[in-house]
């Protein structure tokens, strides 16, 4: 009989004894420690602009139409953009060494705070839109209470983020609409995918021990009040769109303590590929 | 009043004072009378050119989600970004000469249309992309220079506006390609491996050589082109030898030597038969590219069905409120 096949009872970290003397550590806290509050809201606020900006690039010239491509190309840009200054200053403020690009290409998806929407693939054109829409409004009611922060370097970066946001919902939201009071089958499949995303937005307002340690350190938010707003700006264009508002069912989260869907993985696979490849290569 | 279709125009007439203005150096303008074959030849070279912007996309769209830094991928989606502007600036242009420009996009999508036999190759390691920037927007720009100082006159505005930016890609791409010559052994490696496999197609981008070059002398002397495609051939090698040697890079020609007495880079003999053979849809790409722009235009039927529903439908609305 091989060791392997030889059962429990051998291996020495799972003997009776042993645990019962308590020579192990078992017993762990449920969550793992927070970090700094200010670092952990930038890796959300970057994560979210990366993964969602990356996403938008994977179809750059692939769009339905010519102008779509600038545009779809824009919005990626300007989110990329907002996610280096966000991870940068994250990267300053945790004191590490450790700058955008380390925090993009060296993490593992454990390791991303973004919230799962922005992971979800790219789908058909009403999907990406639908996608685009529902975070657009969020990220404009977010950064609008974060360019009002009373720490410098946050409300910085989202004073100048905020204006982007605010293209970036008038483009999305009229998609929706154009979309949505469309032909017959475009209303079928932004509908569709609207049904398909919405367990993904209720995260967004999840407000948690972060957002209290990050209001304390002068970066508060009240998710609360977003949420409202946020219902009422959504609820607006779908009605202008003629879609109906799916029902506030069970609701996933988990990308703010890494819990992430499976897709995750395979975008960061094809992101950092290059750059791991070639530990310590500048380019 | 009633319009006489077919009413004899004197066209010896005007195009008497269609070749004087040529001969002045005067721009030929949209509402300018000029012979059918001019426009012509306009047309099929804007409408490529505008193609090889859309078609060219794809190679470097390829290695926007592999880019190695932020700062990398962001310069590369701003570089895709720009050529999608180029072909819409480009078709526009085309359009002043009476073609529409759905009816060239479709000439693309069912492959009767040509574009830059340079985007049938694949693009394989991230060099390619400093590599492209640096030899592929090279040649263009020293096509590109010429053609701003073309005979028609939107061609020519869009030319200037247009190298400016290439100008700028280029640059780029050259600073990728420093980068890479100055990093690990690997880095070089894949640099040097990139500048193997796209320098003679950047070559061919002049198209074929003058002895065989049917349209030429017409262009010339209508100073739609300015130089012959072995004449900017020989510019672009010229210009180029010298980059490559500054970051220590090799040109994968043995017959590449200064020729003291033309004061030229003479180089080997370009390998025509692949040209062709890429010209004629047999290249490592074609088929790739063109499924690509199929694919992304069929999968897009139903947005721009829904887009003009919807106008169709607000016009409506328009309508009835204003009733």
């Amino acid at each position: 009989m091989s060791a392997a096949a030889a059962g429990h009872e051998d291996e020495p970290g799972i003997a009776a004894g042993e645990a019962a003397a308590g020579t192990r550590a078992v017993a762990g806290a449920r969550r793992a420690p927070m970090g700094d509050p200010i670092v952990e809201l930038l890796l959300r606020l970057g994560d979210d602009r990366l993964i969602l900006g990356h996403r938008l690039s994977e179809v750059t010239g692939h769009g339905p139409i010519l102008e779509e491509d600038i545009a779809t190309a824009n919005m990626a840009l300007d989110l990329i953009g907002q996610a280096a200054s966000m991870l940068r200053l994250a990267g300053e403020t945790e004191g590490k060494g450790r700058d955008e690009d380390a925090l993009a290409y060296f993490r593992d998806a454990v390791q991303f705070r973004n919230c799962l929407l922005v992971e979800q693939p790219n789908g058909d054109f009403g999907q990406l839109m639908v996608r685009q829409f529902l975070f657009d409004a969020y990220s404009v009611l977010l950064l609008d209470e974060l360019s009002r922060a009373s720490h410098a370097g946050i409300s910085a970066i989202a004073v100048k983020a905020l204006k982007e946001a605010k293209y970036h919902l008038r483009h999305s939201s009229e998609w929706v609409v154009r979309l949505g009071d469309g032909t017959e089958e475009s209303h079928a499949r932004v509908q569709r995918a609207l049904d398909a995303l919405w367990r993904f937005t209720g995260e967004l307002f999840v407000a948690d021990e972060v957002d209290a340690a990050a209001a304390a350190k002068g970066a508060a938010v009240d998710l609360a009040g977003i949420q409202s707003r946020w219902n009422a700006m959504v609820d607006e264009v779908l009605t202008r769109a003629t879609l109906t508002r799916p029902a506030d069912a069970a609701m996933q989260r988990g990308g703010r303590s890494g819990r992430h869907t499976e897709h995750l993985g395979h975008l960061l696979a094809t992101m950092q590929i290059v750059a791991r490849s070639h530990p310590g290569a500048t380019w | 009043m009633e319009q006489t279709p077919n009413a004899p125009v004197d066209e010896s007439a005007l195009n008497a004072a269609f070749e004087a203005k040529i001969a002045a150096g005067d721009s030929i303008e949209p509402k300018d009378w000029m012979p059918e074959r001019y426009r012509k030849q306009l047309t099929r070279m804007m409408s490529q050119h505008a193609h090889s912007e859309i078609v060219g996309m794809l190679p470097e769209g390829n290695w926007i989600t592999r880019a190695p830094s932020l700062r990398r991928k962001m310069s590369l989606i701003a570089k895709v970004q720009d050529e999608a502007g180029h072909g819409l600036y480009i078709y526009c242009g085309t359009e002043t000469l009476g073609v529409d420009r759905y009816d060239l996009f479709n000439q693309l999508l069912d492959g009767t249309a040509k574009y830059s036999s340079i985007f049938n190759y694949p693009t394989l390691s991230w060099a390619d992309m400093g590599v492209i920037g640096w030899l592929v927007d090279g040649a263009a720009i020293v096509n590109q220079t010429v053609l701003a100082k073309t005979s028609y006159g939107p061609y020519a505005r869009a030319m200037v506006r247009i190298c400016k930016e290439e100008n700028f890609h280029k640059r780029q791409g050259y600073e990728i390609c420093a980068t890479l010559a100055n990093g690990t052994p690997a880095q070089r490696e894949m640099l040097q491996d990139a500048v193997n496999r796209f320098w003679w197609p950047s070559l061919m981008m002049f198209g074929p050589s003058d002895k065989d070059s049917p349209n030429s002398a017409e262009l010339l002397r209508w100073r739609v082109k300015r130089k012959t495609n072995d004449e900017l051939r020989q510019r672009f090698v010229n210009l180029t030898v010298p980059q490559a040697q500054a970051i220590g890079l090799t040109l994968p020609d043995p017959d590449l030597t200064f020729n003291t007495a033309t004061k030229n880079w003479d180089f080997g003999e370009i390998d025509w038969a692949e040209f062709f053979e890429v010209i004629k849809g047999n290249g490592p790409c074609n088929k790739e590219r063109l499924a690509a722009r199929n694919k992304a235009h069929d999968d897009g039927r139903w947005v721009r069905d829904a887009a003009t529903a919807y106008a169709e439908k607000q016009k409506a609305r328009a309508k009835t409120e204003a009733a």
